[in-house]
């Protein structure tokens, strides 16, 4: 469970950044001279993946599950009822009944909506912590980079999961959104670290670049320079690393569940079905197999995404 | 390089102490009546109270007080004393009996690691886009986003449940045959990230002037790959492994968890359930610190290995 590390984006800001990251697409026929822009390289190499399209295309669906649920399974997923235990596929129920005889099928659908909402919220915290952070250590330099990167350190060196464990142990009280927050919170803190690293890097970069001079030719102060001028220069390879975090964060979310640590029922989680299904596995398997299916594909098209879009962004592979 | 070691130790000194600290404070702060706690239901006499409450340095209240105690189980972890649980065994003992267990899956898993993924990992770099590379890629990619919590049961499930090709269980006193399947589970892992390192390693390395320089010099093809290109290949990958080794001692809670097997992790995850704070707290201090020692041993063999690689 090494692979936690990193930070977040939405699924949508990374799908959105190839068409709008090259605007001149169709201004660029009459004007070949004109050099393409690394975006418009990577959208153009984007386009032609078919890992691309595929793991865009179950994101979405996975995004519409979490939005709508009810479009993708009519039964209810808290109507359970012990005499249907282990019952094979009827109405809705298209994979059957789990132990407590609630829907399987509904259960997974449902369970779409805590998972991204974990995965996102804990991507976008994550992502905000690495730019100021990576901002302030590759901007000023000097002592407050010693600093900033001694702490990267300290961070990255604790395991992720003994520390979430750790950490979830002591919230034991609250409601379902309290625990939803707290598993969103403790992921932030653990992996902001490798977003971090990437943001500090780029903006050392980005720092020494002439329209970072002129600005302050022209009289910009610190703030002006760092937010307005190098931020928007800086920020594609964080939103890359902030993809592939998502798929990891959500991975991570459902390993808590699983354990009894991180959601817990009333909320409707994938891990938390899985350890369940896990249980009663030699009656039915059922009850294990879909929400792992869900749960693996949900992770496996936000790495893929991830993966194909940073191939589409490094020169050198290609 | 003796600097930095020593840098590198006043770091390791630090992130110990701030961990320790942090897992200290999370399990014992804030919490109730510790002695009442230890009793549980039973009612607690004047003189037991008093005892404990001189066994433990409890009069001492407030932030002096936790430090006080804080300082008093650094102070005995340092001797090797780990203390006791809440059940009265020694936490030494346990860990001791643990850890044999722990090893030996973390072996398993590594050899896996290292018999598929840098075998594979050096076919496919130099075969570069063939059907093989590109299907090991892909491979690996299912491998890496699939979480082990779904890895785990399934393999369980197919292969030792329904198959019936590995025992589905370990239990005390596990033997080879039954930690295999949890170690090929637990190296999964680490045999895809493997795989691809030394797949971009040995590309890289092949178009590397050397190479050209010993092609021109009209040696066989088979002595440039075994010792040319694989020599200086490795280097990343061994490292990665180190890492991987401190990873996969400091516990697989999930699989030891699924198969049962009585190592560190699954010592960790049961104290944790039955909130055995002193247990926790032990555990994870001796897992940060194999942690960080296999950290720090893995830079320095990066630096003998490749003699490019200067600290300052």
């Amino acid at each position: 469970m090494s692979d936690f590390e990193t930070v977040a984006a939405s699924e949508n800001q990374a799908a959105r950044r190839g068409p709008s990251g090259e605007p001149g697409i169709p201004g660029q026929v009459g004007t070949p001279q004109k050099p393409r822009s690394l975006a418009g390289d990577a959208w153009r190499d984007l386009r032609r993946n078919p890992i691309f399209w595929i793991s865009l295309t179950l994101v979405v669906l996975v995004a519409a599950m979490a939005a709508f649920p009810e479009l993708f399974a009519s039964n209810d997923p808290r109507n359970c009822a012990l005499s249907r235990q282990h019952a094979g596929p009827s109405g809705g129920a298209i994979f059957g009944y789990d132990f407590q005889g609630c829907d399987i099928y509904a259960r997974s659908v449902y369970g779409a909506r805590a998972s991204l909402l974990v995965g996102l919220l804990s991507a976008l915290l994550t992502g905000i912590i690495a730019v100021v952070v990576g901002m302030l250590a590759g901007y000023f330099g000097r002592w407050i980079d010693a600093v900033l990167s001694r702490v990267i350190d300290i961070v990255l060196g604790i395991p992720l999961l003994l520390a979430a464990i750790v950490l979830l142990k002591r919230v034991s009280t609250g409601g379902p959104n309290t625990r939803l927050a707290a598993v969103i919170v403790v992921l932030a803190i653990l992996g902001w670290t490798t977003a971090a690293r990437v943001v500090r890097s780029s903006v050392i970069t980005a720092k020494e670049q002439d329209y970072v001079a002129a600005a302050r030719m022209l009289g910009a102060g610190h703030s002006r320079i760092m937010w307005r001028h190098i931020l928007p220069n800086s920020l594609a390879p964080a939103i890359v690393v902030l993809t592939i975090a998502l798929g990891s964060f959500i991975a991570a979310e459902a390993t808590l569940s699983f354990l009894g640590i991180g959601l817990k029922s009333p909320t409707i989680s994938w891990g938390i079905d899985i350890d369940a299904g896990r249980v009663h596995m030699r009656e039915s398997a059922t009850p294990l197999v879909v929400p792992s299916a869900f749960l693996a594909l949900t992770v496996l098209a936000f790495i893929m995404l991830g993966d194909a879009i940073r191939d589409a962004f490094d020169p050198k592979l290609r | 390089m003796f600097r930095y070691i020593l840098r590198r130790l006043l770091q390791m000194v630090l992130a110990f102490f701030g961990t320790t600290l942090i897992v200290y404070a999370l399990m014992f702060a804030g919490q109730g009546d510790p002695i009442q706690a230890l009793a549980g239901e039973r009612p607690v006499t004047a003189a037991q109270r008093a005892y404990l409450t001189e066994k433990y340095h409890l009069d001492a209240t407030g932030v002096g007080g936790f430090f006080y105690r804080y300082f008093d189980y650094v102070k005995n972890l340092v001797q090797g004393d780990l203390g006791e649980s809440l059940t009265g065994r020694s936490i030494g003992q346990i860990l001791q009996q643990a850890w044999p267990v722990t090893v030996k899956l973390a072996l398993i898993a590594l050899a896996v690691a290292i018999l598929f993924g840098v075998t594979a990992g050096v076919i496919a770099g130099i075969r570069r886009a063939s059907i093989f590379d590109n299907s090991t890629l892909l491979l690996t990619l299912l491998v890496l986003g699939i979480p082990t919590i779904v890895l785990a049961p399934l393999a369980q499930y197919f292969l030792g449940v329904k198959l019936q090709l590995f025992p589905p269980t370990a239990g005390s006193n596990p033997t080879f045959y039954a930690l295999l399947l949890p170690g090929i589970v637990l190296g999964s892992l680490s045999l895809a990230t493997a795989l691809r390192l030394t797949r971009t390693s040995v590309a890289e390395n092949l178009r590397a002037d050397y190479v050209r320089t010993a092609k021109s010099k009209g040696l066989l093809r088979r002595r440039i790959i075994s010792v040319h290109v694989l020599r200086n290949s490795l280097i990343p990958v061994i490292t990665f492994l180190g890492v991987e080794l401190g990873n996969l001692m400091s516990g697989a809670i999930i699989t030891e968890g699924v198969f049962n097997i009585p190592g560190v992790g699954f010592n960790l995850f049961r104290a944790i359930k039955t909130e055995d704070g002193p247990l926790v707290v032990g555990i994870v201090s001796v897992l940060v610190v194999v942690y960080l020692v296999s950290n720090l041993v893995v830079d320095v063999l990066y630096a003998v290995l490749d003699p490019r690689i200067r600290y300052e």
